[in-house]
């Protein structure tokens, strides 16, 4: 890889989050490659949507710093901007615009924030849904679409803004299951691709086909990082062991 | 329903016609004609009066309910103060302050017709303002971090994502509120306001038939009314077949 490309493109420094007395995040550190794939993992309530969320400022932290390609993330507007114009977010229940057509919902965010004409809109967003394979589907409402189809004019939403950073938060969690595949192939052609890659996931089969690192949450701490080969044969903390048994064995 | 009301609510008037004094407005006869059409040419400026309030009112409940949904504490505080203020003044009160004390305090004179409007709308406005939000609030979190995560900034996200959907759910109580304005409206008659019921008072006093004159006053608010609820139930009927296909 090129030196450019070795750098951290998002950056956690001593990272704390309180909601109240109850601190959801506790001094993480944490850094992304650019163009890296991390799978992150853990119990339900360890943190992992609050971590990813804190990356395109959905959630504010109180102690440390994040940085994410090269701005700081806090109170400066300008700053959160040009992070939020370069970091994409699929969401565990699509949260699609249900008033909007297909198109409509891909190509507002290039209308209104990269101030592209109708047409250009259009035609990045035809190129995002025939990438998601659906391209027939431009002019229906989401809900006239199947779970699978929603998130996957989901993802092609969100790179219709053509961002460096993908953020995944459990994005087949409330599908059905014949319906996980088509979305996880979207994801896996993504991955080569190069796009930079926070997935949030329990698909432990898609986690090792496309993860250059594991990520282990628990009680709101990083417990554990590793490549996929070591972190699926040989965890190093028990509370890791815990957690891959449960998953893994049902 | 509604017709079935009306054909009662003609039975049960004409039953009892020997009391009535009916020749007042029949319009087979020149006089009662002429004091219908008198009764009737009220009718444009409740439409337009109460049109135009609710119109102005509508803007100023959304300006009013955006900043009381803020994470600002203070612009929280100051949407509910003026909600409580504009609720606690009765509405002929706000007419009169409106039309004698207004002028006086900004030396601008203010015709009947736009201090109608203005009182109208502004004692509206602090029930628009809670309708708004209830509307608002009732559109899930997803929504706003879809829109931001496109980098959508405040105004665009309530423009194109939040105030369509809320809008689409509050349409009925809007309707309501207009229904509402319309019999508000008759209170800008005691200014001098040449609307329906400023007429049949005008009638009353040189006809002395305020039985006959005030019915036909209930019939032309009841219509009018019935046409707004009608138009709602229709919107309403036209949103679920927008939601199921
Ligand atoms: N708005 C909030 N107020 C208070 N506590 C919250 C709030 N949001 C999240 N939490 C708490 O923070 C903790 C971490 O939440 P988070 O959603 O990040 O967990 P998660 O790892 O994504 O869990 P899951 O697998 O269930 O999605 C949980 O214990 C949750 O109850
Ligand atoms: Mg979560």
């Amino acid at each position: 890889m090129s030196e450019k490309e070795r750098t951290a493109i998002i950056r956690f420094r001593d990272v704390s989050k309180f909601y109240g007395d109850f601190q959801v995040l506790k001094s993480v550190d944490f850094e992304a490659m650019s163009g890296e794939r991390i799978v992150v993992c853990g119990p339900s309530g360890s943190g992992k949507s609050t971590l990813i969320r804190c990356i395109n400022g959905l959630e504010s932290y109180e102690q440390g710093e994040i940085t994410v390609d090269g701005q700081r993330l806090g109170k400066d507007a300008a700053a959160l901007r040009k992070v939020r114009n370069q970091v994409g977010m699929v969401f565990q229940q699509f949260n699609l615009f249900p008033h909007l057509t297909v198109l409509e919902n891909l190509t507002l965010g290039p209308i209104r924030a990269r101030k592209m004409s109708t047409g250009e809109a259009r035609d990045i967003a035809m190129r995002y849904l025939e990438r998601v394979r659906i391209p027939e589907q431009a002019d229906k409402y989401p809900r006239q679409l199947s779970g699978g189809q929603q998130q996957r004019v989901a993802i092609a939403r969100s790179l219709c803004m053509e961002p460096r950073i993908m953020l995944f938060d459990e994005p087949t969690s409330a599908l059905d299951p014949e319906m996980i595949t088509e979305v996880l192939d979207v994801m896996v052609e993504l991955a080569g691709t190069g796009m930079t890659m926070i997935v949030v996931t329990h698909e432990m089969g898609f986690a090792r086909k496309v993860a250059d690192r594991m990520v282990f949450m628990d009680h709101g701490e990083i417990v554990e990082t590793a490549a996929p080969g070591e972190f699926f044969t040989a965890p190093k903390s028990q509370r890791c062991r815990d957690f891959l048994d449960k998953i893994l064995n049902h | 329903m509604n017709r079935l009301l009306l054909v009662f609510l003609a039975f049960a008037l004409s039953a009892c016609s020997a009391n009535w004094g009916w020749y007042v407005v029949n319009p087979q006869t020149k006089a009662g004609w002429t004091n219908l059409t008198f009764l009737l040419s009220g009718l444009k400026y409740t439409v337009l009066l109460s049109l135009t309030a609710i119109l102005i009112s509508i803007a100023l409940g959304l300006l009013v309910a955006l900043p009381g949904l803020s994470t600002r504490p203070w612009l929280r505080r100051a949407s509910r103060i003026y909600v409580e203020l504009i609720r606690a003044v009765p509405i002929l009160v706000m007419i009169l302050w409106v039309y004698y004390g207004l002028p006086q305090l900004t030396g601008l004179t203010i015709g009947v017709f736009w201090a109608g409007v203005i009182a109208l709308a502004l004692s509206d406005s602090a029930f628009e303002a809670e309708i708004f939000r209830a509307g608002i609030q009732s559109i899930a979190r997803g929504q706003y971090e879809a829109a931001y995560s496109v980098s959508l900034n405040y105004i665009d996200t309530m423009r194109y994502v939040i105030l369509p959907q809320a809008i689409r759910r509050i349409l009925p109580a809007l309707g309501n509120q207009l229904a509402y304005m319309l019999k508000m409206s008759s209170l800008v008659s005691v200014i001098g306001m040449q609307e329906l019921t400023r007429k049949a008072n005008e009638l009353v006093v040189t006809e002395y038939r305020p039985l006959e004159i005030y019915t036909v006053l209930v019939l032309e608010y009841l219509v009018l009314i019935l046409i707004v609820s009608g138009g709602v139930r229709w919107l309403e009927r036209r949103m679920q077949t927008d939601e199921r296909s």
